[in-house]
């Protein structure tokens, strides 16, 4: 029985193969056009809870295959800054956002853009791996499924393994793949999650401190494949740890209080950054 | 002496004691040099005195009331009526009545052996005139005593407080075995008097028998003189009074749970959860009332619409009111199911581009599947058991029927009318209804317990 | 290894397929949003319809349509030496007679003597016992009138033959009390025996106070049984249980019983207080015993909460002082849970003070028009007061009945309220 599948599974890796071999070729000349368009890009954003004047004033954008890592002490708006991208904060009540925010040159919290085509562009890792309550294959068939991406078993089972695949889970999983989700150790959750994501495929996948609750084992796993997903999307990644946003990003932006304080390549911004106060928080003064 | 008065002796002499041994305990602390050479503090010697006192006391009085009566009828019985001693019980709980009829009323039943019953049941009254001197006199000596002997032996060294500690101890367990005491008692007293039952009606007549007419014919020759015990009615009327309450509770309480907890703001929320959990604090002979004030005339007057015949006391009526009656059961226990999924899931379902409601099928609602089974199984369980909406607005007939514009009965009905205004115990009319009690308690028993075991796992899988 | 992601491109996105796809999945988003808010209406539409139309029913009860007559306390009926024994509904007919001098016939005089409730000869009886010089007076007095003028003059009930019931007044007793209400000697006032008189078969002359006290030596009896037990149980299990076989069977088993049907308890309660101990029937004791069973484990389970909610540093801190554990429990951890066991108690007895069907099967359905005068005296309750005046054929009981569920409600609202601000008052975040 398992032998048979991973023949099968062979099988589609196979003709995957074949497939996106073309796929690659084209790719590789969209990816030239659009290197240095942005994707997203964020104007003026401001945003409040209740009273509470969380982002202030906050532009930046997003390029095409590039990690963008947006750092910062606790409470400076990182992660509210980020769920405005997908507007997953219009779920909290209280959250009023101004400004504007632009995918491929569409104004995403005007009416005529649909917040489901949103998310299912913009998509979202979070904090906390939360997979479903559900077997390991519908977690990660659930976004196909609900766009309609695939209309048969075959065409989910390619999805679903091949994207299992890309985040280094099949080979782990592959005979407990209806195995419940919840049932995977915290690294295999997270990357679980992250095959969740891509399954939609996205342009632009959003992380809020995805290694946070992980050994460094499994954040060494998940860097890596970070760094292997830029070839093919934006990523902006919230992280509290220097390091991590020095090894995985191309840009640095960093918050304080709700502003911005600087945004540039990481390089720069690390060694030689242009503000003082981005400067004390690398240097570990306060944070 | 009445029982207000051996109350208040009881407290008043409790007291007592609790002061003389608290005295007694601080002059003995003098003597040695202070409170703080006693084992205990003084109160503790009190409480242990007052306890000594009263708990003997009250074992006793408890153990007498419950064997005198006893003891007095056979000492009565063998007196004067020795040649009865062969006779069969029912005869003897007849001559008893009589008896004690008698002697709490002057009245006698009957006119043969007046003579011998007269002075059987003043002999009676003596006895327990006699026996409560003695039972009074008997727990205040003895309590008195013991209380008065530790009162005696009082010394520094006597750990009064651990004796304290363990009889708060053994009260707060005792408490808490209420329940269990509770449980045995529903299940004997329903359990003894059904075996009486199922000794004159089988079981199977009772359990698969169609027909159900416990009147039992004054003249021997009219049908049914025996009545007819077949419980099946009983049942699809239960149920389908159940299953029309249910088909009203479930939609509108497992929605409105979805909406108030999904979609409606804090501001709709903090205002409509409570209006709708009005509904679960009103008495359900207030919903009675309501189904044949409003209900029944208002599903009469919407059936005559329709061209259909809807009975004034109809399983439809009864089920409706009872519906409404369950809905804040069914919303407030899904409610506390679904808000305690964690809010990542449903963060993470949206992020993927699903829609709200998508998120609520998908994720929401299967993986608080168990929970809402285990409230719904309780919402059952407490439908099968409402008893004055239906005694109200379902009627009396047992009709075996799956129509609901019809009158049907329900088990818990026919308990309460079998049951009301009756005098003797051991007709089979009477037994009927705790046959009847059986079963309901046994099927609420498993539906509950299923229900909280389901609801347990659940709620633990998300700690 | 090679990337095997099947590109994506916005063209899918873009594709009318999945706009229109986008399009019928927003739509069953709302009509999902709009069944939720539907079913939220229609059970506030049915909070209000039950509440409204108890109200509008049971308002008129606190009213009661007087008519006033001039009592001539005639010393011929009037026999000093047998004074409770007279004849006074013989004053109210001369009375009444006076006012209508036409009438003459004899079943005519009848019929206009049946205006004045039956219950006008046992006020005057009261008040010449209370005042014997009122003899040989003529005193102006307001009688209540019999319950079907009550509802002819408050709802108009009664005029014309209605369909499937059949009023039982005459024209001519219509006709009569017309003239009266024309005279200005009929007028709705404030029903005071509706609080201060028992049960009775005349609508007019019912009143709740003898289901009150009922209810109120029940629920008294309840709260000196229930509650003691009850706390001691929740801190035996919170604080002192060992977490044994034992001790998980009575936790089923409080769960359980908190959802036994009430029928059941009253099963409980006939064979064993009544069958077993011999206690008497219809009386609140035994009413109180049987509500106890029922509300001790709702006590249980929320003063086992409101133990939880204290914190363990509470109960470390004075164990750490070298208190014992029970002087820890009894001196530091109750006194902190005593709020959230109070609202337990009120809500349960606010629970036991709405139950209707144990009590029925332990006799208190009786007819009884005496109020009680302690636990012993056979009495009935408020909800088994509203049972039995539904069940009864005059119009005006049905008002009657919506009357007292009005006090029925107001007093579980109050028993809430008082729970409610008790949590909010006591609450403490840790």
């Amino acid at each position: 029985m398992q032998t048979e599948t991973n023949v099968t599974v062979e099988k589609e890796r196979i003709v995957i193969h074949t497939d996106t071999s073309k796929f690659d070729a084209r790719k590789s000349e969209v990816n030239q056009n659009v290197f240095i368009e942005n994707r997203m890009t964020a104007d003026n954003i401001d945003v409040y809870y209740s009273d509470n004047h969380a982002i202030k004033n906050v532009s930046l954008e997003i390029r095409a295959n590039e990690v963008l890592a947006i750092i910062g002490p606790s409470g400076c708006g990182k992660s509210t800054f980020l769920r405005c991208l997908n507007r997953i904060n219009d779920i909290i009540d209280s959250c009023r956002i101004t400004g504007s925010i632009k995918l491929d040159g569409k104004e995403i919290y005007s009416s005529d853009f649909d917040v489901v085509e949103l998310r299912a562009r913009v998509g979202m890792v979070f904090q906390k791996p939360n997979p479903f309550p559900k077997s390991i294959y519908d977690n990660v068939a659930y976004g196909p499924r609900l766009h309609s991406l695939v209309s048969s078993r075959a065409e989910t089972d390619e999805i679903v393994y091949s994207c299992l695949e890309r985040v280094g889970l099949l080979s782990e999983v592959s005979d407990r793949i209806q195995n419940s989700g919840t049932e995977l150790s915290g690294g295999q959750q997270q990357r679980l999650c992250i095959a969740r994501a891509i399954a939609v495929q996205p342009d632009v996948i959003l992380m809020d401190e995805p290694c946070s609750a992980l050994d460094p084992i499994a954040t060494a796993k998940i860097e890596d494949l970070i760094d292997e997903l830029r070839s093919q999307y934006s990523i902006v990644i919230v992280t509290h740890s220097m390091q991590q946003a020095a090894r995985v990003s191309q840009r640095t932006a960093y918050f304080n209080l709700g502003e911005l304080i600087e945004l540039g390549d990481t390089s720069q911004v690390f060694t030689n950054p242009n503000h003082q106060l981005t400067e004390d928080y690398i240097t570990g003064k306060f944070g | 002496m009445n029982a207000w008065t051996l109350t208040i002796i009881l407290l008043v002499m409790s007291s007592l004691f609790y002061a003389v041994a608290k005295k007694r305990s601080l002059r003995i602390a003098e003597d040695i040099g202070g409170i703080r050479y006693l084992h205990s503090a003084p109160r503790y010697y009190g409480v242990v005195a007052a306890a000594l006192f009263a708990v003997p006391a009250l074992s006793v009085l408890g153990l007498w009331v419950s064997v005198d009566e006893n003891i007095i009828v056979r000492m009565v019985l063998s007196e004067f009526f020795a040649d009865m001693q062969s006779a069969d019980q029912a005869e003897k709980d007849w001559l008893v009545s009589q008896i004690q009829i008698y002697a709490h009323t002057g009245q006698l039943l009957a006119t043969e052996n007046a003579q011998v019953l007269k002075a059987a049941a003043d002999r009676y009254q003596h006895l327990v005139d006699q026996s409560e001197t003695l039972r009074n006199a008997s727990i205040l000596v003895l309590g008195a005593v013991i209380s008065f002997v530790f009162v005696l032996f009082i010394s520094a060294k006597i750990r009064a407080r651990v004796i304290a500690e363990s009889i708060i101890k053994l009260f707060l367990l005792a408490s808490s075995l209420i329940a269990i005491f509770t449980t045995i008692g529903i299940v004997l007293s329903v359990l003894f008097e059904a075996i009486l039952f199922f000794q004159k009606i089988p079981v199977r007549d009772f359990l698969f028998g169609l027909e159900w007419s416990p009147q039992i014919a004054i003249r021997e020759d009219q049908v049914g003189s025996s009545g007819l015990f077949g419980s099946v009615p009983l049942f699809t009327g239960t149920l389908l009074v159940a299953g029309v309450a249910m088909s009203v509770a479930v939609p509108v309480g497992l929605l409105s749970a979805i909406y108030l907890a999904e979609y409606a703001s804090t501001k709709v929320r903090s205002f409509a959860k409570p209006a709708l959990e009005i509904l679960a604090g009103v008495p359900t002979v207030v919903y009675g009332f309501f189904a044949i004030l409003v209900v029944a005339p208002l599903l009469r007057d919407f059936g005559l619409v329709l061209g259909l015949d809807i009975a004034r006391e109809s399983a439809l009526a009864a089920g409706v009111v009872m519906g409404i009656m369950i809905i804040p059961f069914v919303s407030s226990l899904t409610d506390d199911v679904i808000t305690a999924l964690p809010q990542s899931i449903r963060e993470a379902s949206l992020a993927c581009g699903a829609t709200k409601s998508e998120t609520i099928k998908k994720v929401v609602l299967p993986a608080a599947l168990p929970g809402i089974v285990g409230s719904l199984l309780l919402a059952v369980s407490r439908a099968i058991g409402e008893t004055m909406i239906v005694l109200m607005a379902a009627g009396l007939a047992a009709r075996l029927t799956a129509n609901p514009l019809e009158s049907v009965t329900t088990v818990t009905v026919q308990i309460v009318t079998l049951l009301v205004g009756d005098q003797e115990f051991d007709s089979a009319k009477t037994l009927a209804a705790f046959a009847l009690g059986l079963t309901l308690f046994v099927a609420t028993l498993l539906l509950n317990v299923t229900a909280l075991y389901i609801v347990r796992k659940y709620s633990e899988q998300y700690e | 290894m090679s990337s095997v992601q099947i590109q994506q491109s916005k063209a899918v996105w873009e594709s009318p397929q999945f706009k229109k796809r986008l399009k019928k999945r927003n739509a069953a988003e709302l009509r999902f949003k709009y069944y939720g808010l539907g079913a939220v209406i229609l059970g506030l539409i049915f909070v209000l319809s039950l509440f409204v139309s108890i109200a509008v029913n049971g308002f008129s009860s606190f009213w009661q349509t007087q008519a006033q007559i001039d009592i001539y306390f005639d010393p011929d009926t009037l026999n000093a030496d047998d004074l409770a024994g007279a004849n006074y509904g013989k004053l109210v007919k001369q009375a009444m007679y006076k006012q209508f001098p036409d009438v003459t016939k004899r079943n005519e005089k009848r019929e206009l003597s049946r205006i004045i409730s039956i219950g006008a000869s046992f006020i005057l009886q009261r008040m010449v016992i209370n005042d014997p010089s009122l003899i040989g007076t003529t005193q102006t007095l307001w009688f209540p009138v019999d319950d079907e003028f009550d509802m002819l003059y408050k709802h108009d009930i009664g005029r014309n033959v209605e369909s499937g019931a059949p009023s039982r007044l005459s024209i001519n007793q219509i006709i009569w009390f017309d003239q009266m209400v024309d005279r200005g000697s009929i007028e709705s006032r404030f029903n005071k025996t509706f609080f201060t008189a028992g049960d009775s078969r005349e609508p007019e002359l019912a009143g709740l106070r003898g289901a009150l006290t009922g209810s109120f030596l029940m629920i008294l009896v309840t709260l000196l049984i229930s509650f003691p037990v009850g706390a001691a149980g929740a801190c035996y299990l919170e604080e002192f249980a060992p977490r044994n076989k034992l001790t998980d069977l009575i936790e089923i088993n409080i769960n359980n019983l908190a959802a036994v049907p009430s029928v059941v308890f009253g099963l409980l309660g006939l064979a064993v207080f009544i069958n077993f101990f011999g206690l008497p029937r219809s009386v609140p004791l035994v009413g109180g015993l049987v509500l106890s069973l029922m509300t001790i484990p709702t006590i249980i389970i929320a003063g086992r909460a409101a133990l939880r909610a204290i914190p363990p540093s509470i109960r470390e801190g004075a164990l750490a002082l070298g208190a014992s554990k029970t002087q820890t429990v009894m001196q530091e951890v109750v006194p902190l849970a005593m709020p959230g066991f109070l609202t337990g108690t009120i809500i349960g007895l606010a629970q036991a003070l709405g139950e209707t069907a144990p009590l029925l099967m332990i006799g208190m359905v009786a007819f009884i028009v005496d109020i009680p005068s302690g636990p012993l005296d056979p009495s009935t309750a408020l909800p088994v007061q509203i049972f039995l005046w539904a069940d009864s054929p005059e119009r005006a009981f049905l008002e009657k009945t919506s009357g007292v569920i009005l006090i029925l409600l107001s007093l579980l609202i109050t028993m809430n309220v008082v729970a409610v601000y008790l949590r909010r008052k006591f609450e403490r975040r840790w």
